[in-house]
């Protein structure tokens, strides 16, 4: 859109604060990391359809995916996607409960999102104690 | 067709010219967002746990071609595959949509996150039919 010439200079507002200026929320911290974990996962099906093409096409194929998978760096990427997927599942239980209508009051909301930290580190500890 | 209620005076004669407004299908996303959502909270616990076992323990190429030949294992990987690429895709659009402003890459990048999305589902499912059948 062209701009007519007598329209006044823009000027220097105030802008809102970024998010590094607030103190940290159990409203945004988890709301932020929701988003972030989604996007890792969304980037994450790469593994997955690599893992799967890898077996359609033979056992030479499967074996470089299993070396890449079972190497400290891959292993360390499982990990993190794990951590990764149980945060951003229980986070969306957290986000159906309020699609519902349910905690929205503050203190409910807040207790939520403790509970989604707990649920995640727990469920994380069950997946991989038994491997170790 | 005009519907009536499109000659009410909700918008400005210049938001009608330039289209601009709801492009009246954002429910369908956000449901099948939701839907996804539960289909994926079901079969991820399935999944998670026998990929990240199998994966943990070094499963060799014909102990896992074996495990996913087994039809139950096929059907839930192949659900699996559609819904969480479904998911992914949707959530993908909207952080693009929230974080991208310049129109053209905005557009460029949709198109091409979708197709990413759309592509690889479709090799996965292929691959798990190639192995199970």
């Amino acid at each position: 859109m062209t701009q007519k010439s007598n329209t006044p200079k823009k000027r220097e507002r105030p802008l809102s604060p970024h998010l590094q200026i607030y103190a940290p929320q159990m409203t945004w911290v988890p709301s932020i990391m929701h988003r972030i974990a989604g996007g890792a996962l969304a980037i994450g099906t790469l593994m997955i359809a690599w893992m799967l093409i890898a077996a359609a096409y033979g056992p030479e194929q499967f074996e470089c995916f299993m070396d890449f998978a079972t190497h400290p760096v891959g292993l360390l990427m499982l990990f993190g996607w794990s951590v990764a997927l149980f945060y951003h599942m229980f986070n969306g239980i957290r986000h159906l409960f309020w699609d519902m209508g349910y905690l929205f009051k503050l203190q409910n909301a807040k207790r939520a999102g403790l509970v989604v930290f707990a649920a995640s580190a727990l469920a994380t500890l069950l997946l991989w104690l038994p491997l170790i | 067709m005009t519907m009536k209620w499109e000659k009410t005076p909700l918008k400005s004669d210049m938001a009608r010219a330039q289209g601009l407004g709801s492009a009246k299908s954002g429910t369908e996303h956000w449901m099948m967002q939701r839907i996804t959502a539960v289909s994926n909270a079901v079969l991820m616990i399935w999944a998670i746990f026998s990929l990240v076992g199998l994966i943990g323990q070094g499963v060799d190429y014909q102990t896992f071609t074996l495990w996913l030949a087994k039809p139950l294992n096929a059907i839930l990987m192949v659900l699996f595959i559609v819904s969480t690429f479904t998911h992914a895709c949707l959530g993908a659009q909207v952080i693009t949509e929230d974080y991208v402003h310049n129109e053209g890459f905005k557009t460029l990048k949709l198109v091409a996150q979708k197709l990413f999305f759309i592509g690889l589902g479709f090799a996965c499912v292929f691959s798990i039919l190639k192995i199970a059948l």
